[in-house]
């Protein structure tokens, strides 16, 4: 478990489940769950590009924003997903294509 | 501002009276008395500065004097118009002369006109004939004279036609004009054919451009010269486009004087007398026969004319025959000298014949006779006592123009036909010129006395007339002792010179001949000198020529000794003919005008019936079919096919591509995936 590959195999992985998560779920939670582990995806490659290219903790700091940001995101659609409930008792994205309209 | 007096009075003399025509015609109506008082204000006022610039010119006593100014009007590059206005001697005396005929017309007309109902039209117009007579006067170069020519046309066309209500009167103004229209054409060809050859309007570069014999000269400039006298012919009045002018008495009697002495016809002669120097020998010689022929051809006519008018028209044809005579035999100050004298007396016996037929008009209104003719001479007789202002004016004129010493025709009379003398005995097979002159002058004396006996002397013919025939009132009398007192000698000769028999004096010295531009032709001092030579021999001739005349009218009018008729009778045929006018009229009607409408006539049914019918109908025809089919192709092929096709083809595009817009999130998201997986293999290649 020393080289980058493996590091870079394993997110890769998570963001290809992620994407995956994103494109055929259709609960909109299960969505905003596949959008956090293509951010962790990334949160990998950062940690792991800074452990073996020796750039001190400029990677870690960069995992630390992220993990912000992210919950910060989930804050904001999680009060969007409330509120297509609210309006349309339901939280299949399907169902919500006002813009097509 | 102009400042030179020489210049700035002339453009007031030119412009002052096309003022009062534009004053008179708009307001003439709402002024008092019809805005009489501005045209006769106002033409006075160019009399007074023709006054003023005649007496500078008599104090400088300058032949060679000459002024110009002038602006440019057109400018194209290589096409330039320059318009403006040369001032020497000879256009001082002739605006003296229009100015004092024209004012004089104006006075007289006050009177003569009284009450009529286009009193102010008629004195509008007489202001724009005045502004385009000086218009010509003053021209420096041919354009402006061009313009002005026509402008004359224009405005003896409205005074011959004044009286337009009766048919006589509208035919003849059309007559005049549409004959002075042929001369103009000719006129017009001339001044191509000169500015295409020389590159000029102006008279100076013309002349310069002759005498340097390059630019134009041999036929071509004969045949320039003749074009531009045929102006000439037809505003002078020549043969053989004499016609115009005896109708022309149908306007107004002052009007008459006016066209007569110093508007109309002097227009031609004083055009010949300001370009001589552009005639070729060949073109002279026409001028020439030309001008005797009118001479002797309508000395012939008035012999035997009985309206008083009619004898006075003919006799200016004549005379202007001889001023034409006289240009072109090489002594055209001697042209220019009678048309100065000639405007005076003629001028005055146009008023005295006026007084007499409005008095006449007046006699017969009070003896209720509306079928006796006015005008007819022999309807008069025994006015003598009863009019002598106008009688003894009359007399005074009568001598001058019959060529009687120490009056002012038989100086300028004597002048042209000592050139002709002259010329023909340098030129021997040219003999017929002076023995047309001379004939035409015996005959000159004695239809004037004719017409004097017929009319102021002998028995009254109709007897309820006479009593009532009185002198004219004042505005009329006294333009007519004005200008018969002109006639003497005296105002010509002075101040050198009181010999009635000899015409040295101011006008000799200041009007000198110029030499005539055409090189290899005579120079002015020969042509001097020869008629010189001629002078003692041509004076004696006119002298016995004038008394025959005057002697045969005497004996044959007053003394009755030999009888009229029975030489008319004897003469029948060519008593008839001189009465007809030698069938002038007829035979242009006949050969000329039946044949131009028979033309005209079948023209206008080609046009008609053939050209319009089918050719113009087919024409129609012809478009409204081809535009139903472009109609057609534009509606439905164009509008339904490729317009609308258009439309159709981007919304069913549209219609398909829709389909891919699902709205929902993940679809596109598939999409965005998608795309990056294949730039992403295809950046692997």
């Amino acid at each position: 478990m020393n080289s980058l590959d493996s590091y870079l195999f394993i997110s890769s992985m998570l963001f290809c489940l992620g994407l995956f998560g994103v494109i055929t779920r259709r609960n909109a939670i299960a969505v905003l769950m596949g959008v956090e582990l293509i951010l962790n995806a990334a949160n990998i490659n950062f940690v792991a590009f800074s452990k073996f290219n020796g750039m001190n903790l400029d990677g870690h700091i960069f995992a630390l924003l992220v993990i912000v940001l992210a919950a910060a995101e989930a804050a904001v659609a999680l009060a969007i997903i409330i509120n297509i409930y609210n309006n349309m008792n339901t939280v299949n994205i399907d169902d919500v294509s006002e813009l097509k309209r | 501002m102009i400042e030179n007096p020489m210049i700035l009075f002339p453009l007031l003399i030119l412009f002052l009276p096309l003022l009062s025509f534009i004053i008179v015609i708009f307001f003439g109506n709402k002024l008092p008395r019809q805005g009489d008082w501005v045209a006769v204000g106002s033409i006075v006022t160019t009399f007074l500065l023709a006054c003023y610039l005649f007496l500078q010119m008599f104090l400088n006593y300058d032949p060679d004097f000459s002024h110009g100014a002038s602006f440019s009007w057109i400018n194209l590059g290589e096409f330039k118009i320059n318009l403006g206005i040369l001032v020497d001697n000879l256009t001082i005396v002739m605006l003296l002369i229009v100015t004092l005929v024209s004012s004089c017309t104006h006075i007289f007309s006050l009177a003569y006109m009284k009450g009529d109902i286009r009193y102010n039209r008629y004195f509008a117009y007489l202001g724009l004939f005045t502004f385009s007579m000086n218009g010509i006067v003053l021209a420096d170069n041919l354009i402006s004279m061009y313009m002005s020519w026509e402008l004359v046309g224009v405005s003896s066309y409205l005074l011959i036609g004044h009286w337009f209500e009766k048919d006589s009167a509208a035919n003849a103004s059309k007559k005049a004009f549409l004959t002075n229209r042929v001369g103009d054409i000719g006129f017009f060809i001339g001044i191509m054919l000169l500015y295409s050859a020389v590159g000029a309007f102006a008279f100076n570069p013309i002349f310069e451009s002759i005498a340097g014999g390059q630019a134009i000269a041999g036929t071509t400039l004969t045949i320039a010269g003749l074009g531009i006298f045929m102006g000439a012919v037809g505003k002078s009045s020549q043969f053989p486009l004499h016609i115009w002018l005896p109708d022309a008495m149908e306007g107004p009697t002052p009007v008459s004087a006016l066209m007569h002495a110093a508007t109309m016809v002097a227009a031609g002669v004083y055009m010949c007398v300001r370009l001589f120097p552009i005639f070729t020998p060949s073109a002279l010689i026409v001028i020439a026969y030309i001008g005797a022929i009118t001479a002797i051809l309508a000395a012939l006519i008035a012999v035997s004319q009985n309206d008083i008018k009619k004898v006075l028209a003919y006799s200016t044809v004549s005379q202007l025959g001889f001023m034409i005579l006289a240009v072109g035999t090489g002594v055209y100050t001697a042209a220019f000298f009678h048309l100065l004298t000639h405007a005076m007396f003629k001028a005055n016996l146009f008023y005295c014949s006026g007084s007499v037929i409005h008095s006449m008009h007046h006699a017969l209104h009070k003896a209720h006779d509306h079928d006796t003719d006015p005008q007819d001479m022999r309807n008069m007789g025994g006015f003598k006592d009863k009019m002598p202002i106008t009688y003894f004016s009359m007399l005074v004129s009568t001598l001058a123009i019959a060529g009687v010493p120490l009056f002012s025709g038989f100086l300028s009379k004597d002048a042209i036909l000592a050139g002709t003398l002259s010329f023909a005995q340098h030129h021997p097979e040219h003999f017929l010129l002076p023995f047309f002159g001379f004939l035409a002058a015996a005959l000159t004396a004695f239809y004037m006395f004719r017409l004097i006996f017929m009319t102021f002397h002998g028995n009254p013919n109709i007897k309820s007339i006479v009593k009532n025939i009185h002198e004219s009132p004042k505005e009329m009398t006294s333009p007519i002792v004005l200008l018969g007192s002109l006639s003497f000698f005296i105002f010509y000769t002075l101040p050198h010179n009181f010999n009635p028999m000899k015409d040295k004096g101011w006008f000799t010295d200041l009007i000198v001949p110029r030499n005539s531009a055409v090189p290899g032709s005579l120079t002015a001092n020969e042509i001097a000198e020869y008629a010189h030579h001629a002078h003692y021999l041509a004076m004696g001739l006119s002298l016995i020529v004038a008394s025959i005349g005057i002697l045969l009218a005497y004996l044959m009018y007053q003394k009755k000794v030999i009888s009229a008729k029975n030489i008319s009778e004897k003469f029948g045929f060519f008593y008839d003919w001189s009465l007809n006018k030698f069938y002038f009229d007829e035979n242009y009607n006949r050969y000329l005008y039946q044949p131009f409408l028979r033309l005209a006539h079948t023209i206008s049914w080609l046009d008609w019936e053939f050209y319009d019918k089918y050719f113009i109908n087919g024409f129609g025809k012809l478009t409204k079919l081809l535009s139903t089919v472009s109609g057609k192709f534009d509606y439905s092929g164009i509008d339904q096919g490729f317009v609308d096709g258009f439309g159709r083809a981007s919304n069913t595009v549209g219609k398909l591509l829709r389909n891919v817009q699902t709205g929902r999130l993940q679809n596109y998201l598939l999409f965005v995936v998608a795309g990056i997986l294949v730039i992403i293999i295809a950046q692997a290649f």
